[in-house]
């Protein structure tokens, strides 16, 4: 387990500075003066000079890209063009936004769709079954960003149930959840259905099992032999699939957040790069990219930690 | 017999050798040509069968005639020119004269929706067969090659699939400007390593069947290898993964576009019209309505075409997903 663990954080670590480097490059691969390109076409010459003295610009790009790399690990992203402020810190204040309508989307998804794939698999070919299946199908065809806007126009325009933009007053926590809702809804309705296929195909893999036929013959209660036994072999690959389609996730939650004007990461990043505001969209994408590789990072290490198999054949 | 021996300057990797080997015809292994074509014709004609009493399979094909044929022949079906103004009949709602309404220029959404699926259709089919051929490419180098290039290629493999799309698309739109080139470049980019890790996996289970090794006895170049023996084993699960690619490459076209990065208006695309309907949803629901449905229903016909086709031609792949 332990050289398990090294070598994923290894890999990890790597991936991670690969995608610094490719943060970094992008501002350098194009041509032009970083300077120019970040503050615009009708910046002062005086306004470029004092940025590119703030940025080392003037150093060698290997120095710059040491001092980026440097300023990173200690937690310093950089300074906000426009309000001057650390990048680390506007980060901050936004990425508690995105957590909650991530964790709110996956959370109402998996308490769903996992007891739905369940009992899908227990009775196949039922009616439940079926419409489990179509269901799950509909739901994944229908990208996260339309379920937004078709979310909006009828929950919040036409119903007008929900409210449609912002993230609630802060500190009411009831209207903060009123907010929540729809972008919740909206980012974890394909879960629902991806989870509900995954868990059901593994749960039909493994009730197939000859050691749940001996459990059965033993006489055991079928509702222990499925959640006490099939389910926690068939949730493996489906821990698998949360950590790999976390991206997925944070694309979703992007779109939401632009959606509804939520103030989240994703929201940050679009204005920024509606603003060319770089040193945020730089941070901000190295933040989200950095939580990203975690979790996949943090789902696999679950599975070798369940599953000795998967251990052993690295 | 001669014994075959494995090319010295090739170790053998003593972890693939358990593998089972590729046999999915099942036949006797001394049939004639003659019955192994008739068998293969028969297999054939059974698959054919199976593919046309899959309900989904059958919706898929028709969804997707549909995609193909609606853009293809957009000028054709279309009723209006997609770009003419008529301010007077601006923001309408579905009349016999605009079957879907009209924008807040009036123009028609109908004939709009067609020729945005042109655009769809373009950054689908040119963004998904480039994905394919260089993952192949990338994938069975990866497979066939050293180990060390193996690892570097996985390496970055990771490294791409390490940015969620949208937010490498948001890092890349920020310092190139929104077009629909760099839509094909982030398409390309992110869907290549999922294309090079099936092809991957599918060359290093070949490389050491018999008759690859029979082959490469015989003394054949390692590029007549992997063109002439490796790669049509290889390509059909790729074929199968591009059918269910087309729905995501649709869609992120139609996303970017739609948060205003990718096509740009004037311009039809379906994620130009949800965008500006998105700006007016307060005073129509049938712009936003529109523009989803046809996205909804190519999305739908690619998945089901895909699912179908991988459960008839492999079953195997469906197992575990």
């Amino acid at each position: 387990m332990l050289f398990y663990l090294v070598k994923r954080l290894g890999l990890s670590a790597l991936v991670i500075a690969l995608v610094v480097l490719v943060l970094f490059s992008l501002l350098h691969l194009i041509p032009g003066d970083p300077a120019t390109i970040a503050l615009g076409p009708r910046a002062t010459p005086e306004a470029i000079a004092r940025y590119a003295a703030k940025m080392h610009l003037d150093e060698p790009v290997w120095r710059q890209f040491l001092i980026y790399v440097g300023n990173a690990v200690t937690g310093d992203l950089g300074v906000d063009v426009f309000s001057d402020r650390n990048v680390t810190a506007v980060v901050g204040d936004r990425i508690g936004f995105t957590l909650a309508l991530i964790c709110a989307s996956m959370g109402w998804a998996v308490l769903l769709g996992l007891p739905l794939g369940c009992l899908a698999a227990v009775r196949p070919n039922s009616w439940l079954d079926r419409v489990t299946g179509v269901l799950s199908v509909g739901t994944i065809a229908v990208p996260s960003f339309l379920v937004s806007i078709w979310a909006l126009l009828i929950f919040a325009v036409e119903l007008r149930w929900l409210p449609a933009i912002g993230a609630g007053e802060p500190g009411d926590t009831m209207d903060q959840l009123s907010h929540l809702v729809l972008p919740a809804f909206a980012v974890g309705l394909s879960w629902v259905g991806y989870l509900a296929r995954m868990v059901r195909a593994s749960m039909l893999e493994v009730m197939a099992e000859p050691y749940i036929r001996s459990a059965r013959a033993f006489g055991l209660r079928p509702r222990k032999i499925v959640y006490g036994y099939a389910l926690r072999v068939a949730i493996l690959p489906t821990i698998t699939l949360i950590g790999m389609g976390f991206g997925g996730l944070i694309s979703a939650a992007v779109f939401a957040e632009i959606i509804f004007a939520r103030p989240g990461i994703g929201k940050l990043i679009y204005d920024a790069v509606m603003a060319r505001n770089f040193p945020v969209v730089q941070g901000a994408v190295l933040v989200a990219t950095a939580m990203y590789i975690g979790i996949v990072l943090m789902s696999d290490l679950l599975i070798a930690w369940f599953d000795p198999r998967v251990r052993e054949s690295l | 017999m001669i014994p075959v021996s494995v090319n010295p300057s090739e170790p053998p990797s003593d972890k693939d050798v358990g593998e089972p080997t590729l046999d999915s015809s099942g036949l006797p292994e001394h049939a004639s040509a003659e019955e192994m074509r008739e068998s293969a014709s028969r297999e054939r004609r059974e698959k054919l069968k199976m593919f046309l009493t899959n309900w989904q399979g059958v919706i898929g094909l028709v969804l997707v005639i549909m995609f193909f044929a609606s853009a293809i022949f957009a000028p054709v079906f279309a009723t209006h020119d997609p770009n003419a103004l008529d301010i007077p009949a601006r923001l309408s709602y579905p009349t016999l004269d605009h079957f879907a309404g009209t924008d807040q220029l009036g123009r028609d959404t109908y004939s709009r929706i067609l020729y945005g699926g042109r655009v769809a259709l373009k950054v689908a089919a040119i963004g998904v067969s480039i994905s394919l051929v260089v993952g192949l490419i990338l994938g069975m180098i990866a497979g066939y090659g050293p180990r060390w290039l193996d690892n570097f290629l996985l390496l970055m493999f990771d490294t791409v699939r390490a940015f969620p799309t949208i937010v490498l698309a948001l890092a890349t739109v920020a310092l190139t400007g929104p077009s629909l080139a760099i839509v094909l470049t982030i398409v390309i980019v992110t869907s290549i390593p999922q294309y090079a890790r099936v092809a991957r996996t599918a060359t290093m289970t070949l490389r050491n069947t018999d008759f690859i090794m029979a082959e490469r006895s015989l003394g054949a170049s390692t590029g007549r290898i992997l063109m002439h023996h490796i790669m049509p084993n290889v390509v059909g699960p790729l074929l199968i993964l591009a059918a269910m690619d087309v729905p995501v490459v649709v869609t992120v076209e139609a996303g970017l576009s739609f948060i205003g990065l990718g096509v740009l208006p004037p311009t039809a695309s379906w994620g130009t019209i949800l965008n500006e309907g998105y700006l007016v949803i307060r005073d129509t629901p049938w712009m936003v309505v529109a523009g989803g449905i046809p996205l909804i229903l190519t999305t739908l016909g690619f998945t089901f075409l895909g699912e179908a086709l991988r459960d008839v031609f492999d079953p195997r792949m469906g197992k575990g997903r």
